[in-house]
C-alpha cells in the first residue's frame, strides 16, 4: 500500500519553464525515502508543491488513496501530509511552548494536547529545558528540533522535511536523524527526506530517489545508491 | 488646581477611547500587515446602525449590541470583500483602496442619513461627580473607562490565554508556517478585521455622545489621534496603545483646558512628528516593526 | 520635441480654447489647471518614490496663504505683485514641503500616509490658532483684466490664462527633472533602496527632495486657485479635496504627467456634472446627493481601479516586489528552484 502517491506533477513560477516536469512517484506506507539531487534540482520546489504552498500546473496527488490536488496547504495537512520546511520554520515570537501547542491545535483536544506536547519534550529534552524560552533565542539545532518535534506532535500519516541539516552542526545532525529513524520504525510513519547531506540522509532511508532538473535520474535501494559511484559523482558531488 | 484635577480625570476618559481605538488600528496591523484608512469610515458607520436601533426600540444596549455586531460585519465583509484581493506585496493599494472606501462609505452615509450632525445620548449622566467641591469623572466617563477597560482585558485574555488567540497571533507573526500547522490563516485574517472593526465601533460609541453629535466624519479626530497613539505605542504593540492612548488623551484635555480646542490637534500632531522622527517604530515597542 | 517646446505648444492650445468656453466652463478650466498642478507633483511623488502623501491639500493652501499675503503686500504693478505672489506660493510650500519630506525620508507607507492625514486634519486649527484669519481665511487681490484686452475677454477667461501658465511653469521643470537624472535616481530608490545607497545615491535625500519638488507645484496650485476665487480658506482645502487629488492622481495612472491632467479634469467636471444631474432629483433627496454622489462614485472608482486595473498602482507594484520580500513571507521561504 502508497502512503504518498503522485504523477504528472508540473510546477513553475511565472510563465518561466517548469521547474518540476511530470514528475510522479510512489512512496510506500511506513517507509523513509531520501529524496537527492545537487542545489536547484527541484527538491524544495517538490515538496513545497505537494504541501499546496506552491501551485502545480497539472498533475495529481493522493494521500492514502484520498485526493489532496485541490485542497489548501491547511487541509493537507489537517488530512495527514506535513511539511517542515527548509531553514528556519519556527514562529520566534512566540515560545517554545507556545509553537508545539500550535503544532497540535487542530489533531488534539486540551488534554490529549499536554500529553502530546510532554511526549515531545521526553523525545527532545533540549526543548524541556526551554519551554518558556521566545523563539528567536534558540540555536539553529534547537529550531530544528521544534519544527521536527512541532511537526511530529500532529501524528501526521507522513512526513515532507527539506533539508532537516541545513547549517547544523554534525552532531545535531546525527541525533535529529536518529530520532527521526527511531521514530518512524516505532509509529510506522512515512517519510519523504529532501537533503543535501547525501550520506546522512542515506543512512536513515531505505530507499534514495534522485532529482536532476525536476525529473527523477535514479530510484533505487539507499544502499545501492550510497556504493554507486558513477550515480554520485555525476549528481551528488561527492 | 481644581481645574487641573477636572482636567486630568476628563482626559482619563478621553485616552481610554484613544486606546481602544489605537488597539483596533493595532489589531488589524498585527493581523493583516495594514494600517486601515478606513476605520473610522467603518466605525462611523456601525454607529449608525447603532443610532437607528436604538431610535427604533429605545434601548441603549439594543443598540450598543448592534454597532459592535455590524462593526464586526463590516470588518468581515470589508476583508473578504476587498483587502484579500490585494496584492500582499506593498502597503500603497491597501492605503488608496482604504481612501476609497472612506469615500463611499461617508458619502453614503450623508446621503442615507443626511449631513447635519445627530444628538445621541448617552446611558448615563454626563453631570460630573463633586468631590470635596471639585468636578472630576462623571458617571458617564467612568461607564466609558469600565468598557475600555473590560474590552481590553478581554481581549489581552482572548489573545494570550486561548488557542483562537494563539492561532491569530501565529498567523498573523508567520503566515506559512501557520498554515503548515493547519491554522486556517484567511480565516483569522477575517476574524482579526472583524475584531478591529468592532472594537473600533465601540470606541466611536462611547465617544459620539460626548460630541458634537453622530455624522458621518465622527470618527476622523479619533482616527487621526488613535493613528497617532498607535504609532507612539508602536503598531505591534497592545500596552503600548493603551499607555500612548492615556497619555495622548491628557495631553488634548489640558492643552484643550489650558490653551484652546483648536490647539489641541496641533499638538498631537507635532507629538506624532516628533516620535515618527525620533522612533519611528514606537516609543514603547520592544523591537523593530517588521516592515512598514 | 524637448519637453519646454512641449509645454509652450500645450499652453497655446489650452489658452487658445478659452475662446472657445463660456465664463463659468473657463472658471472650471482655471480650477483644473490649479489641481493639474499639484497632481502632477504628488504623481511624481507616488508613481517615482513610491510615497503617498494624502496632505497635498494642504501644501496648496499654504501656497494659497503664501500667494495671498505677499501679493496683497506688495505696492506694485499687478505683473509685480503676480510674481511676488508666485514666488512666495513656491516658498512657503517648499518649505512645508522640505520639512514634510525630512519626515518622509525615514518613513514609507502607512507612517506617511498617517502624517500627512493628520496635517491635513489639523489645518483647520492651524488656521485658528496661527495668524491666518481663522475660518474666513484670507484675501487674495484680484487681477483684473489688462485694459488693452478689456474689450476682448471676460475676466475668467483671464483667469484661465493666468491658470494655465502658472501651470505650465509650475509642471514644466517638473517634466524635466522626472525625465532626467533626478527621476533616475527616484526610480533607484524605489526599486532597492539597499542598491541604490550602494551605488552611491542616498534613499533619504532623494525621498526628502522629492517631496519638495512634488510641494512647490502643489503651492503653486493652490496660488492658481487663489487668483480664480480670491480667497484662502481652511475649509476649501479640507480631507474631501485632500482625497480627490489621490484620486486624480490614481484614476491617471500614478507617474503619468498626461494623466494627471486628465483625472484633474475628471475630478473638476465629473461632480459639477454629478450635481447637474442630481438637481434634477426631488429636492429633499437631491440636497442630500449634492456632492455626495460623486465623491461616491469617486470612491468606488478608487476601489474598482486598484482592484481591477493593474496600471496604476500595480505597475509600482511589479518593481516592489522585486525589492522587497514579500509580506507573507516567513524566513523559512528561501525558495530552491
Amino acid at each position: 500500500m502508497s502512503a504518498l502517491v503522485f504523477h504528472d506533477l508540473t510546477v513553475g513560477y511565472g510563465g518561466g519553464a517548469p521547474v518540476i516536469d511530470g514528475l510522479g512517484l510512489e512512496v510506500a506506507e511506513g517507509s523513509v525515502v531520501a529524496l537527492l539531487g545537487a542545489n536547484g534540482a527541484g527538491k524544495t520546489t517538490l515538496l513545497r508543491a505537494l504541501a499546496g504552498l506552491e501551485p502545480a500546473r497539472s498533475g495529481r496527488v493522493l494521500l492514502g488513496g484520498r485526493d489532496l490536488t485541490r485542497m489548501s496547504t491547511e487541509d493537507r495537512v489537517r488530512s495527514g501530509l506535513s511539511l517542515v520546511p527548509e531553514g528556519r520554520s519556527v514562529v520566534v515570537e512566540l515560545t517554545v511552548d507556545e509553537n508545539l501547542r500550535l503544532g497540535g491545535l487542530w489533531r488534539h483536544r486540551a488534554r490529549a494536547r499536554k500529553a502530546a506536547v510532554e511526549e515531545m519534550y521526553a523525545l527532545f529534552p533540549p526543548l524541556d529545558r526551554r519551554r518558556h524560552a521566545a523563539g528567536h533565542t534558540l540555536s539553529g539545532g534547537e529550531r530544528q528540533m521544534l519544527a521536527l518535534a512541532r511537526a511530529l506532535l500532529a501524528r501526521p500519516e507522513v512526513l515532507l522535511l527539506d533539508e532537516p541539516s541545513l547549517g547544523l552542526a554534525p552532531q545535531a545532525t546525527a541525533q535529529l536523524l536518529g530520532v527521526l529513524r527511531a521514530t518512524a520504525a516505532r509509529t510506522g510513519l512515512t517519510v519523504l527526506l529532501a537533503e543535501q547531506n547525501v550520506t546522512g540522509a542515506l543512512s536513515v532511508a531505505r530507499r534514495g530517489v534522485v532529482l536532476a532538473l525536476g525529473a527523477v535520474v535514479a530510484d533505487r535501494p539507499a544502499a545501492d545508491l550510497a556504493a554507486d559511484p558513477a550515480l554520485r559523482h555525476a549528481y551528488l558531488g561527492f | 488646581m481644581d481645574r487641573f484635577v477636572f482636567l486630568f480625570s476628563a482626559g482619563l476618559a478621553r485616552g481610554a477611547v484613544l486606546a481602544l481605538f489605537a488597539l483596533s488600528l493595532v489589531i488589524v496591523w498585527r493581523a493583516a500587515r495594514v494600517v486601515n484608512f478606513a476605520q473610522a469610515a467603518m466605525a462611523a458607520a456601525a454607529v449608525y446602525a447603532a443610532f437607528a436601533v436604538t431610535a427604533a426600540t429605545g434601548s441603549y444596549w439594543a443598540g450598543l449590541l448592534t454597532g459592535l455586531a455590524s462593526g464586526a460585519l463590516l470588518g468581515a465583509a470589508v476583508e473578504r470583500g476587498l483587502m484579500r484581493r490585494l496584492p500582499a506585496h506593498a502597503p500603497l493599494p491597501g492605503i488608496i483602496v482604504a481612501i476609497g472606501l472612506v469615500m463611499v462609505l461617508q458619502a453614503g452615509l450623508a446621503i442615507a442619513f443626511g449631513p447635519e450632525h445627530r444628538p445621541m445620548h448617552p446611558p448615563f449622566s454626563e453631570r460630573p461627580f463633586i468631590i470635596g467641591g471639585v468636578p472630576v469623572l462623571s458617571p458617564y466617563d467612568l461607564f466609558t473607562l469600565v468598557a475600555a477597560a473590560a474590552v481590553m482585558g478581554g481581549l489581552a485574555l482572548l489573545f494570550g490565554r486561548t488557542s483562537l488567540g494563539l492561532q491569530l497571533r501565529a498567523a498573523a507573526f508567520a503566515p506559512e508556517t501557520s498554515r503548515l500547522l493547519g491554522v486556517r490563516v484567511p480565516r483569522m485574517v477575517t476574524l482579526g478585521w472583524a475584531l478591529a472593526v468592532a472594537t473600533a465601533a465601540l470606541a466611536a460609541l462611547l465617544l459620539v455622545p460626548t460630541e458634537l453629535g453622530l455624522n458621518p466624519h465622527a470618527a476622523d479626530l479619533l482616527f487621526v489621534n488613535a493613528f497617532a497613539v498607535a504609532v507612539i505605542g508602536g503598531l505591534d504593540s497592545p500596552a503600548g496603545a493603551l499607555l500612548a492612548g492615556i497619555g495622548v488623551g491628557l495631553l488634548v484635555s489640558l492643552v484643550t483646558g489650558y490653551a484652546s480646542a483648536a490647539a489641541a490637534p496641533l499638538a498631537v500632531l507635532a507629538l506624532l512628528t516628533l516620535v515618527l522622527l525620533v522612533r519611528p517604530g514606537g516609543v514603547f515597542s520592544a523591537k523593530e516593526a517588521r516592515t512598514a | 520635441m524637448k519637453t519646454p517646446l512641449r509645454a509652450l505648444l500645450v499652453t497655446a492650445i489650452a489658452i487658445g480654447a478659452t475662446f472657445g468656453l463660456d465664463p463659468f466652463r473657463n472658471y472650471q478650466l482655471a480650477t483644473a489647471a490649479a489641481c493639474f498642478a499639484a497632481v502632477a507633483g504628488l504623481t511624481v511623488l507616488v508613481g517615482l518614490t513610491g510615497q503617498l502623501s494624502l496632505g497635498h491639500a494642504v501644501l496648496m493652501a499654504a501656497g494659497g496663504y503664501g500667494f495671498a499675503f505677499a501679493a496683497t503686500a506688495v505696492e506694485a504693478p499687478w505683473p509685480l505683485a503676480l510674481l511676488a505672489g508666485l514666488a512666495a506660493a513656491a516658498a512657503v510650500s517648499g518649505l512645508l514641503g522640505l520639512l514634510l519630506g525630512m519626515a518622509a525620508a525615514r518613513l514609507r507607507g502607512p507612517y506617511l500616509a498617517g502624517l500627512t492625514l493628520a496635517l491635513v486634519i489639523a489645518l483647520p486649527s492651524a488656521a485658528s490658532t496661527l495668524p491666518l484669519g481663522g475660518d474666513q481665511g484670507a484675501r487674495a487681490p484680484f487681477f483684473a483684466v489688462p485694459e488693452g484686452l478689456s474689450a476682448l475677454i471676460a475676466v475668467e477667461q483671464w483667469h484661465a490664462w493666468l491658470a494655465v501658465a502658472i501651470a505650465a511653469l509650475a509642471v514644466t521643470p517638473l517634466v524635466m527633472l522626472r525625465s532626467g537624472r533626478a527621476g533616475l535616481r527616484m526610480r533607484a530608490v524605489l526599486d532597492d533602496e539597499t542598491a541604490a545607497r550602494l551605488s552611491g545615491v542616498d534613499p533619504g535625500l532623494v525621498k526628502a527632495g522629492a517631496f519638495w519638488i512634488s510641494a512647490i507645484p502643489a503651492g503653486l496650485g493652490g496660488a492658481v486657485l487663489a487668483v480664480a476665487t480670491q480667497q484662502v480658506t481652511p475649509g476649501g482645502y479640507g480631507l474631501a479635496f485632500s482625497l480627490l487629488l489621490v484620486v486624480a492622481a490614481v484614476v491617471g495612472g500614478l507617474g503619468s504627467i498626461g494623466g494627471a491632467a486628465i483625472g484633474s479634469v475628471l475630478v473638476v467636471v465629473l461632480p459639477w456634472a454629478v450635481d447637474e444631474l442630481v438637481a434634477l432629483a426631488p429636492s429633499d433627496f437631491g440636497q442630500r446627493l449634492d456632492g455626495n454622489l460623486a465623491v461616491l462614485l469617486f470612491g468606488a472608482g478608487l476601489v474598482a481601479m486598484t482592484l481591477a486595473w493593474p496600471g496604476g498602482a500595480a505597475r509600482l507594484l511589479d518593481r516592489l516586489r522585486a525589492a522587497r520580500p514579500s509580506r507573507f513571507a516567513t524566513p523559512s521561504t528561501t525558495t530552491e528552484r
